[in-house]
């Protein structure tokens, strides 16, 4: 343990002194904020030339940071925000930073490219008004699986959840949270407003599932499936696509009972040194032609309207990109449910790794 | 009578201890303090944390559920510092009794590992041991020219990453050199006369290793064990990547306290278990030293 938290800490010390260290030597813009942007991302989040791109049509340098998930990012924004400008949390993590004052208002008026969303992104429940957040991606939990190896489409959570069919074959989300909530969806229920006895339920079921489960991955479940540890796994549409493009014995559907539909958003956290190149950048992400060529390396779903008519019929007809059926019907947003959701999911997670 | 530094040169003794004490003091008491202040604290907000003066973290941790994965994760480092001892021993004698220029290309080797990153190294094993690994496909082109032909039926890959024994390979092999080094410095002070004697006097090898090497280099045997329980007990990366289903280990639960359930007070107690812990496994040390020293003077 205190391995880890030395590490974070100096992790920290160290972006400090990379942010602050190089403040000097930047020139400023007509903006009067230095010409840079720093950009907080996940990984292999934007098309090959999109920054360098940025920086040719405005001046601005791109300085991007990665981080693994959001509960990374909620961290080390609670800490204290060491000089981010632009940063992508999922939907739920748009509530939980805007009400812990951890975001600056986004000021429409500077993001015209505002027009190209589609219309069911424009405004959404967990941000409403969209206050704090622009769309950059949306995407959906679904299962991927080896076609060769498993009979026909499993286009049932029970094949994960609930079942010893493929015992031995199955990796799991190690996401808590994403855990319950698709448990709970499996058994009927929607993925939020779970209480006490249904989490119990979900809980309960996932302990006898346990043995016929291989592992819990962090988000690598494609890259384990296309190595063949796994032959299904739970897993993002924008992941699977990515490797299924190269192996065509993969396939990804999203269960009939329905899933959990995330949107990862753009926002500027609160003392964002620079404000407004902040919006150019967000304004700049959000065009047509920029918009379809990070989606054309990403492969997520888009919410850009302009940028989705612009792209080439591969990517808006793919089956993976842009999920149908039954499911898709079903599907929701999770919304978070307070401080003590968090840690009741947590024990419960716990208690099932743990059996 | 020794030379007093603060008394011959106070000033110069000055200049250089404050350095390392406002080091110590500013990046690790300090922070630490914090942390230990979260412990007795509680979540108002999901940033605000009030420090209430509550026990009811500790409280939590000592639940049945929490303390079996205690349990358990001691039962984890207690097998990591067997085996490293058992299989550090013979290494460490090895090193001691080898020609100069043997000894350093052997002890380059053990060290030569700490030269990457413990991620890098735990992902290196996670190659070698995935069903469709090395190990994997050396064994099963092994089986394929040997057994096959015998009539054996078609290889089965060996199930050799994502249990608990994927977890035991990765801490050993990432604490056999805190064992090694150790005990190498104790047996490396050895008066090799004793072992001489011992030997002509009558006792076997093995008599001699045990009665005679193993109460000298006690000391050091007892740093090895505790230089490497302690680091194992807190171990993250290894039942994190390499471990199944039933794999998690204290520090995995701390550390998801720290980011995914955002429970900086309850996180900050069992860190402190944990630290409460390493207290008294020093304590025990130290009195095993000062025994030692005690009895060396007798004799």
């Amino acid at each position: 343990m205190p391995d880890l938290n030395r590490r974070s800490a100096l992790s920290g010390i160290a972006a400090a002194l990379v942010l602050d260290g190089c403040a000097k030597r930047w020139p400023k813009g007509a903006n009067g904020e230095e010409r840079r942007v720093n950009f907080y991302n996940w990984d292999t989040y934007t098309g090959e030339t999109t920054l360098a791109d940025f920086e040719k049509a405005t001046g601005i340098e791109v300085r991007m940071s990665l981080y693994a998930n959001n509960d990374e990012l909620f961290a080390r924004l609670r800490a204290g925000n060491p000089g981010f400008d632009v940063i992508v949390p999922s939907n739920e993590f748009v509530t939980r930073l805007g009400m812990s004052g951890l975001l600056q208002p986004l000021d429409h008026g500077r993001i015209p490219n505002m027009a190209n969303l589609a219309p069911a992104f424009r405004d959404v429940p967990y941000d409403p008004g969209r206050r704090w957040s622009m769309p950059y991606t949306w995407l959906v939990l679904g299962i991927g699986y080896r076609k060769s190896k498993v009979d026909g489409v499993p286009d049932s959570w029970k094949w994960v959840l609930d079942s010893d069919r493929y015992s031995g074959r199955i990796g799991l989300f190690a996401e808590s949270d994403d855990l319950i909530r698709l448990g709970a969806k499996y058994l009927g229920h929607s993925v939020n407003d779970v209480g006490p006895a249904l989490m119990t339920r979900v809980t309960d079921m996932l302990i006898a599932q346990k043995r016929h489960v291989k592992l819990f991955h962090r988000d690598e479940g494609q890259d384990l499936l296309a190595a063949g540890d796994i032959d299904l796994v739970v897993e993002y549409n924008g992941d699977m696509a990515q490797v299924i493009a190269d192996d065509d014995d993969l396939g990804f559907v999203v269960p009939r009972e329905g899933t959990l539909i995330n949107s990862d958003s753009l926002c500027i956290p609160a003392g964002a040194p620079r404000p407004d190149n902040a919006h150019r950048f967000i304004n700049y992400l959000l065009d047509a032609q920029v918009s379809a060529g990070i989606s054309q390396t990403i492969r997520y779903p888009t919410p850009n309207a302009a940028a989705l008519a612009l792209m080439p019929g591969e990517y808006r007809n793919n089956p993976v990109i842009f999920p149908t059926g039954p499911g898709m019907a079903n599907s929701e947003y999770g919304r978070f449910e307070g401080i003590g959701h968090i840690r009741a999911v947590d024990e419960a997670i716990t208690r099932m790794m743990a059996a | 009578m020794k030379e007093q530094p603060a008394r011959s040169a106070p000033l110069l003794f000055t200049l250089l201890a404050v350095p390392p004490l406002a080091w110590l003091l500013l990046l690790f008491a300090a922070p630490l303090a914090v942390i230990w202040g979260y412990s007795f604290g509680e979540n108002r907000t999901l940033i605000d944390i009030a420090i209430t003066g509550s026990w009811a973290n500790y409280a939590r941790a000592l639940k049945p559920l929490y303390l079996a994965i205690l349990l358990k994760s001691l039962l984890f480092a207690g097998i990591t510092t067997a085996i490293c001892f058992i299989v550090g021993l013979p290494v460490a004698l090895s090193i001691a009794f080898a020609g100069p220029r043997a000894r350093l290309a052997l002890l380059v080797a053990i060290m030569l590992p700490f030269w990457t990153n413990l991620l890098i190294r735990t992902y290196a094993l996670m190659a070698i041991l995935r069903t469709e690994g090395q190990i994997n496909s050396l064994a099963g082109a092994l089986w394929g020219t040997v057994a096959v032909p015998l009539g054996a039926g078609p290889f089965e890959p060996l199930p050799l990453i994502n249990n608990n024994f994927a977890v035991l390979v990765g801490l050993v092999y990432v604490h056999l050199p805190f064992m090694v080094l150790p005990l190498y410095a104790a047996l490396d002070r050895l008066d090799r006369s004793l072992i001489e004697a011992s030997l002509d006097l009558g006792a076997g090898h093995l008599a001699t290793l045990w009665r005679v090497v193993v109460p000298l280099a006690l000391p050091g045997i007892v740093s090895g064990i505790i230089i490497t329980f302690i680091p194992a007990l807190g171990a993250y990366l290894a039942p994190d990547l390499l471990g199944g289903t039933n794999s998690q280990m204290i520090a995995n639960i701390i550390e998801r306290q720290f980011r995914s359930a955002n429970d900086w007070p309850f996180g900050a107690a069992l860190s402190f278990l944990l630290m409460y812990l390493t207290f008294i496994a020093l304590a025990v040390q130290a009195l095993a030293q000062r025994r030692s020293a005690a009895r060396e003077a007798q004799g």
